[in-house]
């Protein structure tokens, strides 16, 4: 009997698991798109890296060496010199512009007309690209033939050599940031329309002026925007590159010919950021190896921001459950 | 299933790695010495870097001498390439079978990686007598005994000076001459701002890099084992004192506010040919430029000027060029072989080139050609480049980054950002050194 009823349950479950089988098959095969692409291109690439970060790596010779490239970057100032710029960037460009964008959208929702001009306006220099619109930066604050300097000249008043100087040069890319907000302000402009009316109404009842509006209406409402601008804006500017290098090349006067040199981060290494310090040593140094070293750490603080980011919509969400 | 499924994934990481693996060794049977070139029809591939319809032009011409001389081979050419291209098809596995190289900065990383192949065996088997090179060009076409790439043309560097704004003196011929020159000839308006420069001394001005101005002082960039000799050697000193007293007479501010105000270097713009400069260090190359861009530019050139207690270098200048060879992995290596040896030994395609580019020609032979264009200003170039105290940057896995470093210190001292140039050379010294053991161990 026993024997039976087992002989029953042993014969009944393969059919089932066939069943099953098949459809995670299934599930395999839709699922495999993803899969493959993850694989490909990050979970292959990462451990790759990992693995290259402890080889002297040229891109085409392969020799382990331990953990020579981690500890070279404990004495490599130019590295350090990198992080603290990005940091900087961070902690300076990020709030700002996430300030700027809300003031820009703020103004713009307040307009009683020309809104569809002013918002146009000020989203366009958003799309310039960004090389254009860095040398275009670079030659409007050019010492020597810019504009800016001329009519800044012109009035009696003193200016710097923006991108010259050591210490006007990371302002001047927040500047340059700041001319560009226009994609921010969009993001704002999009959740200041969607407070409810009636809560400034009420608000204004109970009294409250405008400041009170903003800190007390507008932005409890509008909070998780303005968080998403703040981390992906960290996330992006922790990337920060195209600017930085154009700008600096730019102002030094290098140019790609052979014999010329030049010197990243000009001048004196104040714009030099961290990708740009990883793309010169894997790329041009061929220090493949401690280039991955260095994008394994721009990796893991990414990933943090990323996690807050998750954190935060989350959270959101179950707020709104 | 599972069982199905492990030997596919173990065969698709198989193939994974295989296609991320860097290149592929395709070393031929090094070719004996006296042997007949097979001579059946192929078709090789060549990339190179001109992109100017009228250096295009240039090569074809010298191109039509190999396809005269060898029939039996067709060259396919692919312009505008960079280093970075080339790296990349051999780690792809399908590289051309010769490439060219504007630039020297990348030959210890090609010599030492096997990007390109080593080319003695080929230069045994040929019988090319490698005295026809300068002693020069052999430092910057190989690395620890590999010569992996070959010498198409050269540049050498010298002064060339504007004889208007000269006003009848003679180009110096020590940098006391070149400052005092540099001071008396330039113009500023009533509010201090330079209108014409002598000479702008700044590192980061056009051609003033340090593997150029260097030679006038006869500084040295390396020790034999790699390490940086930068710190030990007090001619950078006197060579970045040199530079920092003529920054400050102009005064900084006022120099850097000019040097931003000037043109393009590559373009018709440059301050030389627009006489906003008098005196400017630059390449055999703006002869060219000036006789297309500004033709009634009266001017003259002559060797760098060099430091006061240091004569014997004067006539020497620095030496680099263009650089040719045969990448790994290449299909046809006997057929690019035939090319390379051609385009850097032949002396009329040398010469053919030469006459085109206003390059120098990178043989002892094909200076002598009296088919070389020559006039007194191009010749000056060719007399640095035969000098045998010329010099250049030798062959170094951070050729790059070493220049880099250097060239930073540089900008700080003269900008007066540093207080001490002996910490600053020590810190220079401290870089090179480290980024040496990253990259080549020791």
């Amino acid at each position: 009997m026993a024997t039976t009823a087992l002989g029953r349950r042993g014969g009944a479950a393969p059919a089932r698991l066939r069943g099953r089988n098949r459809g995670g098959l299934t599930a395999l095969l839709f699922l495999s798109p993803w899969l493959i692409g993850f694989s490909v291109f990050f979970a292959y690439p990462l451990l790759a890296t990992v693995y290259f970060s402890f080889h002297r790596y040229d891109l085409f010779t392969l020799e382990w060496v331990g953990l020579l490239n981690y500890r070279y970057l404990l004495r490599d100032e130019a590295a350090w010199t990198a992080i603290r710029n990005t940091l900087w960037l961070v902690v300076v460009m990020v709030p700002l512009r996430v300030a700027f964008g809300l003031g820009v959208a703020q103004l713009v929702t307040r307009l009683k007309a020309g809104t569809g001009f002013f918002r146009t306006i000020f989203y366009l220099p958003s799309l310039v690209p960004l090389v254009a619109g860095t040398l275009g930066f670079v030659f409007l604050l050019n010492p020597g033939t810019g504009p800016v300097p001329a009519i800044l000249s012109g009035l009696g008043l003193p200016s710097p050599d923006w991108f010259g100087d050591p210490s006007w040069a990371k302002p001047g890319l927040t500047l340059l940031a700041l001319w560009s907000v226009g994609d921010l302000m969009v993001i704002f402009l999009a959740a200041l329309l969607d407070v409810p009316k009636q809560l400034y109404e009420a608000a204004a009842l109970d009294g409250a002026g405008p400041w009170q509006q903003f800190f007390l209406v507008t932005l409890p409402v509008i909070r998780p925007v303005v968080m998403f601008a703040a981390v992906t804006g960290v996330i992006q500017t922790l990337q920060y590159f195209t600017q930085a290098m154009v700008a600096s090349r730019v102002a030094s006067g290098a140019t790609d010919s052979a014999g010329t040199v030049f010197v990243p981060g000009y001048p004196d290494g104040s714009t030099l950021t961290f990708p740009e310090w990883l793309f010169h040593q894997g790329f041009r140094d061929f220090a493949m190896g401690y280039a991955c070293v260095l994008a394994l750490i721009l990796f893991a603080v990414s990933m943090v921001f990323t996690l807050i980011l998750l954190r935060q919509f989350r959270g959101l969400t179950e707020e709104e459950a | 299933m599972r069982s199905r499924l492990l030997p596919v994934a173990v065969a698709a990481l198989a193939l994974l790695a295989a296609a991320c693996t860097a290149g592929t060794e395709n070393r031929p049977a090094a070719p004996q010495a006296g042997s007949t070139p097979d001579r059946t029809p192929v078709t090789i591939t060549m990339w190179h870097g001109f992109s100017a319809d009228s250096e295009i032009k240039a090569f074809d011409d010298a191109l039509a001498g190999f396809r005269a001389a060898h029939p039996w081979i067709t060259v396919k050419t692919t312009k505008a390439i960079q280093d970075d291209q080339i790296i990349q098809s051999v780690r792809g596995g399908n590289p051309p079978d010769v490439a060219l190289s504007f630039t020297t900065d990348n030959v210890a990383t090609f010599c030492k990686t096997g990007l390109f192949q080593d080319l003695k065996p080929y230069l045994a088997a040929s019988g090319v007598d490698e005295a026809i090179f300068p002693k020069v060009v052999a430092e910057y076409t190989q690395y620890e005994g590999k010569r992996c790439v070959m010498p198409m043309l050269a540049d050498a560097y010298g002064l060339y000076y504007n004889k208007k704004l000269m006003d009848g003196a003679q180009p110096p011929k020590t940098l006391s001459e070149l400052a005092e020159l540099a001071k008396k000839l330039t113009v500023r308006d009533e509010d201090g701002n330079i209108e014409v420069a002598g000479f702008v001394p700044s590192t980061q001005m056009y051609e003033n890099a340090p593997i150029h101005t260097g030679v006038m002082v006869g500084a040295k960039w390396i020790n034999p084992d790699g390490t940086s000799a930068i710190g030990a050697d007090p001619a950078w000193k006197q060579l970045m004192n040199w530079q920092k007293d003529l920054v400050g007479w102009f005064g900084h501010e006022k120099l850097e506010k000019f040097r931003k105000s000037l043109g393009d270097e590559w373009s018709a713009d440059n301050p030389f040919m627009k006489g906003k400069v008098a005196m400017a260090v630059d390449g055999e190359w703006r002869n060219a430029m000036i006789a297309h861009d500004a033709p009634g530019l009266d001017y003259g050139t002559a060797p760098l000027p060099v430091a006061d207690d240091k004569p014997q270098l004067y006539g020497a200048g620095f030496i680099a060029g263009t650089v040719i060879g045969i990448p790994r992995g290449a299909e046809h290596p006997d057929a690019a072989w035939q090319l390379v040896k051609y385009l850097t030994t032949d002396t009329d395609a040398l010469v053919t080139l030469s006459n085109a580019l206003r390059n120098v020609p990178s043989t002892l032979p094909a200076l002598k050609s009296p088919k070389l264009k020559k006039d007194p200003n191009f010749q000056t170039f060719l007399d640095i480049f035969a000098n045998p105290a010329s010099s250049t940057l030798p062959a170094h896995l951070n050729s790059v980054f070493n220049q880099q470093t250097l060239s930073d210190a540089q900008i700080k001292w003269e900008s007066g950002r540093a207080a001490d140039l002996d910490e600053l050379l020590a810190e220079v010294d401290t870089t090179i050194n480290e980024k040496l053991k990253l990259t080549a161990g020791g």
